[in-house]
């Protein structure tokens, strides 16, 4: 069974978000780690194979600057078979579309059973890639994916799949697309080994040429929504903020203001 | 694509178990809002289920002036293949210069499918939306090549701390996904009628339609603090899951007052999830949102700004929540809180019984 895990580098905000002079984000000072949700979804992964590590491979593929080689790595360590790097300048400043459009044009260069990707990105938040991808490809998607389980001999992955106030129980043919939650499990760490191991093996980079897909649907030429306005988040006004001397006087500042707005 | 074909604003009219979900309506409202500025003003509701005809008339009084029936028994429940056929065939059929889906659950998981299939642009997870140009200011001696009456689709990104404004000024529809709980639905219009489409592109069944093994409805008898008019928040300064209680007797003087609280409270296990505000909990927007206790990190704050009047209450002078609060008291909940909830009672039963 070949499964695909598509990961994506991101900026950490756990240490808090750090701004160039100009508002923009300073990539640079702020650390890259593994997106968490694909994380999640490269464990769900190397579960399946830990079940038949013979008939398994996992291959991980990411797309973004050369410098992303570093996930590929740290997959590798955590036990991924192997590592694709799609990196082209001209696939630069793509939207969603334009980079499942991409990813899909690799792919399709590709043998799999199961692509998993993570639900969302931390830093554009949009979730839109991975049911893109399965989209371009037409192959069917099950989103959010909670639990994950494939039965080899059926050849049908079946998910449980959280709604606002009820869950679903899926299944579906493979090949197919799940993207992972974070809360699906909690990823394995990279071994001693499998660290040493990792940086030996070899890294599959591949550029425009090597993608099944039109020229029209790539990079910023193919990306159908352009950034009309970017900026740091204006926080709203500061309204008044008082230091009363007494419970009482607090407590009669408030119904005064509640009044005053007929709340009460 | 001959862009000018389309015309109109359309939204995807989720339903769940047959009845309307509020996102729905949400997005009638700002339909409405966002057609007064198109030249066709139409707003039409593309209603996508199993014998959902009698939910045409409440799409109506929200303010769809058209709503496209899409019903078939394929459609019982949600299921991505299904309802990606049926909403991508509509809009190819009916060509909508706008397509809004609410960015639940569902809307997540369709919207990107639809939008892939149609090949169009898709903004996630919008708070806010508008007719403008784009560029937004004109190159100068390319004023010509500026684009009028555009969807200009505003987004938070990165947790939150940036926000960017989209446009997809090439490619038709404009489609967008929407926060919920941020659109304002309109008074509903007792007794007004749509026009009925029904449309049915055909289902059949393939291998990109899923099995749904079995579906778990999950009892919850908590009320929906997307819901609430009035909002008493707590946070970790609260102190204890029992210090709560203080803040449940505040909620109760209120008419649609309710309980909500901050992430780190959730974390601690004193209040449930359903009860969060913020980015990985609920929007919301009641007419007062009391914060009591809470610092007021930018996730949490990114859940609650949009609310009429926030009143903050903290002992910590500098706690960031006094940036957004209109009325910000430096103070000991404690002590505030039960008297706060005394005063307002004894002025309640004084003015009814004036």
């Amino acid at each position: 069974m070949k499964i695909v895990v598509c990961v994506k580098q991101v900026p950490d905000t756990k240490g808090g978000v750090k701004f160039k002079p100009d508002g923009t984000l300073d990539r640079a000072a702020m650390l890259a780690i593994m997106n968490p949700d694909d994380k999640a979804g490269l464990e769900a992964a190397l579960r399946i194979k830990d079940e038949d590590p013979e008939n398994t491979t996992v291959t991980v593929v990411t797309m973004g600057l050369p410098k992303a080689d570093e996930v590929l790595r740290e997959a590798l360590a955590m036990g991924a078979d192997e590592g694709l790097l799609i990196t082209d300048r001209v696939l630069g400043g793509a939207d969603t579309w334009a980079t499942s459009s991409t990813i899909a044009g690799a792919l399709k260069n590709m043998e799999y059973d199961l692509i998993i990707t993570g639900r969302q990105a931390i830093d554009g938040d949009t979730a839109q890639v991975g049911p893109q991808i399965s989209e371009h490809l037409d192959i069917p998607v099950i989103s959010y994916a909670e639990e994950l389980k494939v039965d080899r001999a059926a050849k049908t992955v079946t998910v449980k799949r959280q709604f606002d106030d009820r869950y679903h129980i899926l299944t579906a043919k493979m090949p197919c697309l799940v993207t992972a939650l974070s809360e699906l499990n909690e990823p394995r760490y990279m071994t001693p080994g499998g660290i040493f191991d990792a940086f030996k093996k070899e890294v599959t980079v591949w550029g425009r040429d090597k993608l099944d897909v039109a020229d029209e649907n790539i990079g910023k030429a193919g990306s159908p929504t352009v950034i009309a306005k970017a900026s740091d988040k204006v926080a709203k006004g500061k309204g008044e903020v008082v230091t009363p001397d007494s419970p009482a006087e607090a407590v009669n500042y408030i119904v005064g203001k509640l009044t005053e707005k007929h709340v009460i | 694509m001959g862009l000018e074909e389309y015309k109109g604003v359309f939204i995807f009219a989720q339903q769940v178990d047959n009845e309307v979900s509020s996102i729905a309506l949400e997005l009638l409202g700002k339909a409405r809002d966002l057609a007064e500025n198109l030249d066709d003003k139409t707003v039409t509701a593309v209603l996508i289920g199993s014998e959902v005809g009698g939910l045409v008339d409440e799409l109506a009084e929200y303010g769809a002036d058209r709503v496209i029936v899409i019903d078939d028994p394929e459609l019982k429940e949600y299921r991505t293949e299904p309802y990606a056929h049926a909403l991508a065939s509509a809009i190819n059929e009916y060509k909508p210069e706008i397509m809004l889906v609410g960015a639940t659950a569902i809307g997540r998981d369709l919207g990107p499918r639809v939008s892939a299939r149609v090949h169009t642009g898709l903004t996630a997870d919008c708070t806010v939306l508008e007719i403008g140009d784009f560029p937004l200011v004109a190159v100068p001696g390319k004023e010509d090549e500026q684009k009028h009456k555009q969807l200009l689709m505003t987004r938070p990104a990165f947790g939150g701390n940036t926000i960017a404004t989209i446009a997809c000024p090439d490619y038709r529809p404009q489609m967008a996904t929407v926060r919920p709980g941020v659109m304002q639905k309109i008074e509903p219009k007792k007794g007004a009628k749509a026009e009925v489409v029904n449309y049915n592109p055909g289902f059949t069944p393939n291998d990109k339609y899923v099995t749904i093994d079995k579906v778990v409805k999950e009892v919850s008898n908590v009320a929906n603090i997307m819901d609430a008019k009035v909002l008493v928040s707590g946070g970790r300064g609260v102190g204890s899951p029992e210090n709560f209680d203080m803040l449940k007797d505040l909620a109760a003087l209120f008419k649609g007052g309710m309980v909500s609280c901050s992430r780190a409270v959730v974390d601690s296990g004193w209040m449930p999830k359903d009860m969060q505000v913020g980015q990985t909990g609920k929007t919301v927007r009641p007419h007062v949102y009391f914060a009591i206790g809470i610092s007021g990190a930018i996730q949490h704050v990114a859940g609650m700004e949009e609310s009429d009047i926030i009143i903050a209450i903290n002992k910590d002078e500098n706690a960031p929540i006094f940036e957004v609060a209109d009325y910000g008291i430096v103070g000991d909940l404690n002590k505030i809180v039960p008297e706060l909830t005394k005063k307002i009672k004894a002025e309640q039963e004084a003015k009814a019984n004036a």
